[in-house]
C-alpha cells in the first residue's frame, strides 16, 4: 500500500500497513474500512508521546501528545491495518468506535482508565482495571512509577 | 484521607464497592447501557432482536435480582467477578468486573530492558508463558530488523516449545473444565498429564512456569541431552490418556447434556466482539494464525484447523481436545525436522558471550555486563506482532524511542477480549450453566488484568 487511503496519509512500518487518520474523520474512515472488509478490531490502545515528541510521522500529520492505535484485521483478505489517531493534550477525546466494532467496548475503557482519553458516545465509560476512586491515569508518562503507595481498601488511614 | 503531595488529596474508599464499574439496576441505567449489556448493539437480524425481547418480557424490577459471582468463586479461574441480573434462575444481564489482579505490568514493562521484558510478559498468561515470551521476542526482533536472521534451530525449538505449551494449556483446561462441571476425577487426570509436559519444560528451561526461555535473538539455552526421548515419552503416553478423556467426557450423556447448546455464540457476534481462538473457531470460522498468517515455520508442517458448528460450550471443549491431538501431530513433525545449529543469533548486539569466554576474556566480561545492565538499544519505530496462543490471538505492540527499554509495551491479551463475550453467551441461560460458560471461555485472569 502506498500513499493515500481514503484521503489519509499512510506509511509502512517494518512491512506493516499504517494509516494516519485525523480525529474528526476517525469514525468516517473506520466505517469505510469496515466496508473494505476489515471486519475485526483486534486491538485498541494508546501511547503517550510526552517524552518522545520527535517521532517519525508522514507529511501532513501533526504530532500530538497522545496517539490512539487501532489494529484492524480482515479475515477474508488475511490482512492487517493499523490506524493511528493523534489526540491533543488540551482536549483528550476521541469518538467511540463502539457502533462499528462492539468489541472495542472494554478496550476503550482500558485506554480511558490508563490514559484518561475519553471516548465520546461510549455507552459505559468507567474505569475497568483500576479502582473507581483512583487518582490519575497510570500509563501516562507524567505518572511516575511507585509514586503512589499501595492502597488497601478499608484500611485505617 | 491521606495526602501524597500538597495538591492532590487521595481518598481511600472503605468497603468493596467498585462504584460505577458495577452493574446498575435498570432504573438507574441509561437505555444505551442496558442495550449494550443485552447485546442488542450487535448487528442482529430482526428475528434475533425479537427473541431478545422475549427473554426480557414485561420486566418488573421487583422480579429481578442482581447477584455477585466471585471475585473468589472457585469456578471463576482466579479473581473474576461477574454481576448477574437474574429472574428466577434465568440470567438476563451479566457484567464482568475485572482488575482485581491488575499489577501494572505494561507500566513495569516500560522500565525493563528488552532483555528483561521476557520475565514480565511471561507472567501475564501464566498457563501458556512460552507463547507470551515468543510474541514479545518476535516484536523486539522485528524492531531490531533481525527477524529474518534467527537460526533455523532456534525457530524450530520455539515451535516445539510453543506447541508443547499449547498442549499443557489445553490439558489444564480439560482439568478445570471437568472440575467446574463436577467431573472431579477429570481434574486429577488433566493435572497429571499437564505435569508430564511441565516436567519436560523444567528439564529444558529450569522452571515449570514463567520460564523467560525464549528471548530476543533466540533462546536462553540449547535443548538438554535426551530431550528427544522425553518428548517421545509424552507423545506415547498421551494418546491412551486422551482416549480415556473421550470415555469419561466426550461420549458421556451427562457431559453432553451439560455442555451442548450452552453458551451459544454466533459467527457474527464472535467477529464483532473480536473473539479469537477456540471461541471463534467453535462458530465455524476456520481462522488460525498458524495457518492463515504463518509465523515461525508453521507453513512447513501439516496440521488441521479444527472448527465447530454450533458455537456452544461443547464445541469449545471438543476443539481444545482435538487441538491437543493436532499439536502432538505437529510435535512429531518437529522431531523429524529439527535441524542442528545455533540456538540463538550470533549477533553481538543482542547475544551475550558464552559463559566460558567470560573467564578468559576481559572484553567478553564487559560485553556480558553491558548487555545485562544496560541492555541493547532498539531502533525507533512501532510494531504489532500477533501469534496464535492457546486462547486466541496474542499480540504485542511495542513503540520504541531508540533506547534500551520499550517506550510503550502493550500486550493484546486474548482472554481480555474473549471475556467480553460472556454477557452474550450467558444471556437467557440458567445460572447453573454460568459456570460451564465461564469455564468454556478458559480465561486466564493474569492476562485479563495484566
Amino acid at each position: 500500500m502506498i500513499g493515500v487511503l481514503h484521503d489519509c496519509p499512510t506509511s509502512n512500518a517494518l512491512g506493516q500497513d499504517v494509516v494516519f487518520v485525523s480525529r474528526d474523520r476517525y469514525l468516517d474512515v473506520l466505517g469505510k474500512l469496515v466496508a473494505d472488509g476489515f471486519d475485526m478490531c483486534v486491538d485498541l490502545t494508546a501511547v503517550d508521546y510526552l517524552t518522545h515528541p520527535g517521532r517519525t510521522l508522514p507529511e501532513g500529520v501533526e504530532a500530538e501528545r497522545y496517539e490512539v492505535v487501532v489494529n484492524l484485521l480482515s479475515l477474508a483478505h488475511r490482512r492487517r491495518l493499523r490506524v493511528r489517531v493523534q489526540v491533543p493534550e488540551s482536549e483528550p477525546t476521541v469518538a467511540s468506535a463502539f457502533g462499528l466494532y462492539p468489541g472495542t467496548e472494554a478496550m476503550e475503557r482500558e485506554v480511558f482508565d490508563m490514559f484518561g482519553i475519553a471516548f465520546t458516545g461510549h455507552p459505559d465509560l468507567t474505569r475497568i482495571l483500576m479502582p473507581e476512586d483512583w487518582d490519575g491515569h497510570p500509563l501516562r508518562k507524567d505518572y511516575a512509577q511507585g509514586r503512589i503507595p499501595v492502597q488497601f481498601k478499608g484500611a485505617a488511614s | 484521607m491521606t495526602t501524597l503531595d500538597d495538591e492532590r488529596p487521595v481518598t481511600i474508599a472503605a468497603g468493596t464497592s467498585e462504584g460505577a464499574q458495577e452493574m446498575q439496576a435498570r432504573s438507574e441505567s441509561t437505555p444505551r447501557e442496558v442495550f449494550r449489556e443485552i447485546g442488542a448493539v450487535l448487528r442482529m437480524s430482526e428475528a434475533d432482536a425479537a427473541a431478545l425481547d422475549a427473554i426480557d418480557g414485561d420486566l418488573d424490577e421487583d422480579q429481578t435480582m442482581i447477584i455477585n459471582m466471585g471475585p473468589s468463586h472457585p469456578s471463576t479461574h482466579g479473581v473474576l467477578r461477574l454481576m448477574l441480573e437474574l429472574r428466577g434462575e434465568t440470567v438476563l444481564r451479566c457484567k464482568p468486573i475485572i482488575g482485581y489482579l491488575h499489577t501494572g505490568m505494561e507500566k513495569t514493562g516500560e522500565s525493563l530492558t528488552f532483555l528483561q521484558g521476557g520475565t514480565n510478559v511471561t507472567r501475564m498468561d501464566y498457563a501458556s508463558p512460552l507463547n507470551n515470551e515468543l510474541v514479545f521476542s518476535m516484536a523486539t526482533e522485528k524492531l531490531l530488523g533481525i527477524d529474518g536472521d534467527i537460526p533455523e534451530r532456534a525457530v524450530w525449538m520455539r515451535m516445539l516449545l510453543s506447541e508443547l505449551n499449547r498442549m499443557s494449556s489445553h490439558l489444564l483446561f480439560m482439568a478445570t473444565n471437568g472440575m467446574d462441571l463436577g467431573a472431579v476425577s477429570m481434574m486429577i487426570y488433566g493435572w497429571r498429564e499437564r505435569e508430564e509436559v511441565l516436567r519436560f519444560f523444567q528439564k529444558v528451561t529450569g522452571l515449570r512456569m514463567n520460564h523467560n526461555f525464549i528471548r530476543p535473538g533466540g533462546l536462553a539455552a540449547d535443548l538438554p541431552a535426551g530431550w528427544r526421548d522425553d518428548v517421545l515419552r509424552i507423545l506415547d503416553l498421551l494418546p491412551d490418556r486422551l482416549a480415556e478423556y473421550d470415555t469419561l467426557m466426550t461420549g458421556q450423556p451427562i457431559w453432553r447434556e451439560r455442555l451442548q447448546g450452552i453458551g451459544v455464540i454466533t459467527r457474527d457476534e464472535a467477529i464483532a466482539l473480536g473473539a479469537t481462538g477456540p471461541i471463534l473457531r467453535s462458530t465455524g470460522v476456520a481462522w488460525d494464525l498458524r495457518r492463515d498468517m504463518p509465523y515461525l515455520r508453521y507453513a512447513d508442517v501439516d496440521f488441521d484447523v479444527v472448527v465447530g458448528s454450533y458455537g456452544d460450550a461443547f464445541d469449545r471443549y471438543a476443539i481444545r481436545l482435538a487441538e491437543i491431538r493436532e499439536s502432538m501431530r505437529i510435535v512429531r513433525q518437529i522431531l523429524d525436522k529439527m535441524p542442528n545449529g545455533n540456538y540463538r543469533i550470533q549477533d553481538k548486539k543482542v547475544t551475550p558471550p558464552p559463559r566460558g569466554r567470560i573467564d578468559e576474556s576481559m572484553e567478553a566480561l564487559i560485553h556480558h555486563f553491558k548487555i545485562f545492565t544496560e541492555g541493547f538499544k532498539v531502533p525507533e519505530g512501532e510494531v504489532y506482532v500477533a501469534i496464535e496462543s492457546p486462547r486466541g490471538e496474542i499480540g504485542c505492540y511495542i513503540a520504541s524511542d531508540g533506547s534500551s527499554t520499550p517506550y510503550r509495551m502493550h500486550v493484546r491479551a486474548p482472554s481480555f477480549v474473549n471475556i467480553q463475550a460472556l454477557p452474550h453467551m450467558m444471556r437467557g441461560g440458567l445460572v447453573a450453566d454460568a459456570v460451564a460458560v465461564i469455564s468454556s471461555v478458559d480465561p486466564v485472569l493474569g492476562e485479563v488484568d495484566r
